[in-house]
């Protein structure tokens, strides 16, 4: 490691070094192994499937499952339906977050800190425990079958988002937001030409963050969305696993995974460095 | 988003940099007089009451539905927990009756126990991940491809993965057995099985959480001085040592993080199950607390009973993290 270690550690961690590699790049193809073997089997034949031996590269590729589910099966509404959820709650929600966060760091409000106290003890209430009654809620109002219960809720906020963009505002100084009232801009021109482009690199991580989650989401979708063409993605892979199955459609069902989670794999090896560095920041304020 | 970025981008500069450098130059004085509440002048008191009202639109969002969406769905759950309801017609009150009934319910019971047992998974996954960290901080060659490669799982969507595994642990033409068979062994019939489907589930739920265990971890020990290590080796100690005495007190806020984070989401472990063991596994040995709620309260219509559930996994979830900070505080200690 260092000038001072005598020649012989250096070559003791060059060996340790290769065995950790070896040991690291079979965890690799451990947590590889399920996805790629995703991906082969939705180009098998129905058949190859259930092949002894187990055929491991299909040969020739059936490219027409992916057709078939084009057509056949309501992936493609699915892919819309969490698009629209996922696209107008995190659109919606960021500008709410950050003027809320805005606002609890950088101007006079009060009482403000009990607000935000009270708005972080709300994260430690489960979701089940509140989810009967919301759902009771929503359905007096109609909106069972639709996507409003999963998107409305969310459109004010993120408790999550207005606790980190709220940390990175304390590295502004207040002497400019202060200098920026002195010379009369409103409160809306001080969040729109100073704060916001300030905390868009925080804005963006947690963004990209929240997207995942809900785009994501299992729980809240599959209680709320009875109609096929109504649900999201996660419900309509879900509800295919368990129609085809018995049809031993496999080919199909891991094709139409395979498309639900295709999205946020491209989004993470484009935005890879970003997530990643934030998601460790994550973890090192909380 | 888009729109938004595009229209402040050409902004900032210009107005940012025109706004910032009087501020601190010649206005700073007058500006933090005014930021002063003592002796405040008619005027200023008028600019204070503008500054409020615009700071309380600015959170009125969050607290709003904080107020529709969290604190009133808590207090009819609450309320609810102690009636007799479907969810169509009105509830009626039938005092802690629900609670009791919790009480000799088996199922109840056994799936509390199932969901604790699911648990078990947390303490395997972290020390996977330090290690992993560890070995990752080594300068070993493809570091950020490993990185990339275990953190896939975590931002794959849980539902596709539970689908995926269910197929894996099938026992004829599943992955894992045809692996298994490679080195002679005949696997079990995963998730059909009382002894193996809970294993099968938290080695699923290990292997999508490692990455980011992982990270946070990398990151902890990245950020150790390695003026730390050095002086530690001076002074003779071995690697072992040096883990147990720096590395480990220097990740534990990382740890605690991950211990309760893992806790809390632990303990309402669902996609999974709900996915993978449609009825509950064989003999109901899968069923999580969250899908035994889910089952009642949306299936059978028993929304009162299934509430005073979920109203019990919460003051579970919130007493088991009361206890950790606790601990948490008493065992803390700085090493700088």
């Amino acid at each position: 490691m260092s000038r001072r270690t005598p020649l012989s550690t250096t070559a003791q961690n060059r060996l340790v070094n290769t065995v950790l590699f070896v040991v690291l790049a079979l965890g690799a193809v451990v947590m590889l192994a399920p996805l790629l073997w995703m991906v082969t089997t939705s180009l098998k034949t129905k058949a190859d499937v259930f092949a002894l031996p187990p055929v491991w590269i299909p040969d020739p590729p059936q490219w027409d499952t992916f057709t078939r589910m084009w057509t056949d099966t309501a992936v493609l509404s699915g892919l819309k339906n969490s698009v629209v959820v996922a696209g107008t709650v995190t659109v919606v929600g960021s500008v709410t977050s950050s003027l809320a966060a805005f606002a609890l760091a950088k101007m006079r409000l009060p009482f403000k800190n009990a607000i935000f106290l009270g708005l972080l003890a709300g994260l430690m209430i489960p979701y089940p425990t509140l989810m009967i009654p919301q759902f009771v809620m929503f359905s007096t109002i109609g909106w069972v079958d639709t996507l409003l219960p999963l998107i409305v809720p969310l459109l004010f906020g993120n408790i999550v988002m207005i606790f980190f963009l709220r940390q990175y505002l304390t590295s502004v100084p207040d002497s400019m937001v202060e200098a920026a009232k002195i010379d009369g801009a409103s409160y809306l021109q001080i969040f729109g030409r100073m704060i916001f482009p300030l905390i868009r690199p925080a804005i963006a991580a947690q963004f990209i963050l929240w997207f995942m989650t809900i785009w994501n989401d299992y729980l809240a979708p599959i209680l709320y969305l009875n109609s096929e063409s109504k649900q999201t993605l996660q419900v309509v892979i879900a509800n295919l696993n368990v129609e085809y199955a018995t049809q031993r459609d496999y080919p199909l069902i891991m094709a139409a995974s395979f498309v639900a989670l295709l999205p946020l794999l491209v989004v993470f090896l484009l935005f890879q460095r970003q997530i990643i560095e934030s998601v460790a920041l994550t973890g090192a304020k909380g | 988003m888009s729109r938004t970025t595009t229209e402040a981008t050409p902004v900032p500069a210009a107005p940012a940099a025109g706004v910032v450098p009087p501020g601190r130059a010649g206005r700073g004085g007058p500006a933090r007089r005014a930021a002063s509440p003592r002796r405040a002048t008619p005027a200023m008191r008028r600019l204070h009451r503008t500054e409020h009202r615009w700071a309380a639109a600015f959170v009125a969002a969050p607290v709003l539905g904080f107020l529709v969406f969290t604190l009133y769905p808590l207090g009819y759950a609450l309320y609810a927990s102690l009636t007799q309801w479907n969810g169509l017609t009105a509830p009626r009150f039938i005092g802690l009756d629900n609670y009791t009934r919790l009480l000799s319910d088996p199922y109840f019971r056994q799936t509390l126990g199932n969901t604790a047992f699911y648990l078990i998974g947390i303490p395997i996954g972290l020390v996977l991940a330090l290690l992993l960290a560890i070995a990752l901080n080594r300068k070993i060659p493809g570091q950020t491809a490993f990185r990339t490669i275990y953190y896939v799982p975590v931002i794959s969507s849980l539902a596709a993965i539970a689908i995926v595994w269910q197929f894996a642990y099938n026992g004829d033409f599943g992955l894992v057995n045809q692996v298994l068979a490679w080195v002679g062994i005949e696997g079990p019939n995963w998730l059909q099985n009382t002894a193996t489907v809970k294993p099968a589930i938290i080695i699923l739920a290990v292997w999508k959480g490692l990455g980011y265990s992982m990270l946070l971890y990398l990151a902890a020990i990245q950020s150790v001085p390695r003026s730390l290590y050095e002086a530690a080796s001076l002074d003779g100690a071995n690697g072992y040592q040096r883990f147990r005495s720096i590395t480990l007190p220097m990740v534990r806020p990382v740890t605690f993080f991950l211990v309760v984070t893992n806790i809390i989401a632990g303990s309402q472990i669902f996609t999974e199950i709900n996915i993978m063991t449609p009825t509950g596994g064989p003999e109901f040995s899968s069923a999580s607390i969250v899908y035994y709620i889910v089952r009642q309260a949306f299936r059978y219509q028993q929304m009162g009973y299934a509430t005073a559930m979920s109203v019990v996994l919460g003051l579970i979830v919130f007493v088991v993290t009361l206890i950790q900070f606790r601990l948490n505080r008493r065992n803390s200690f700085s090493i700088d």
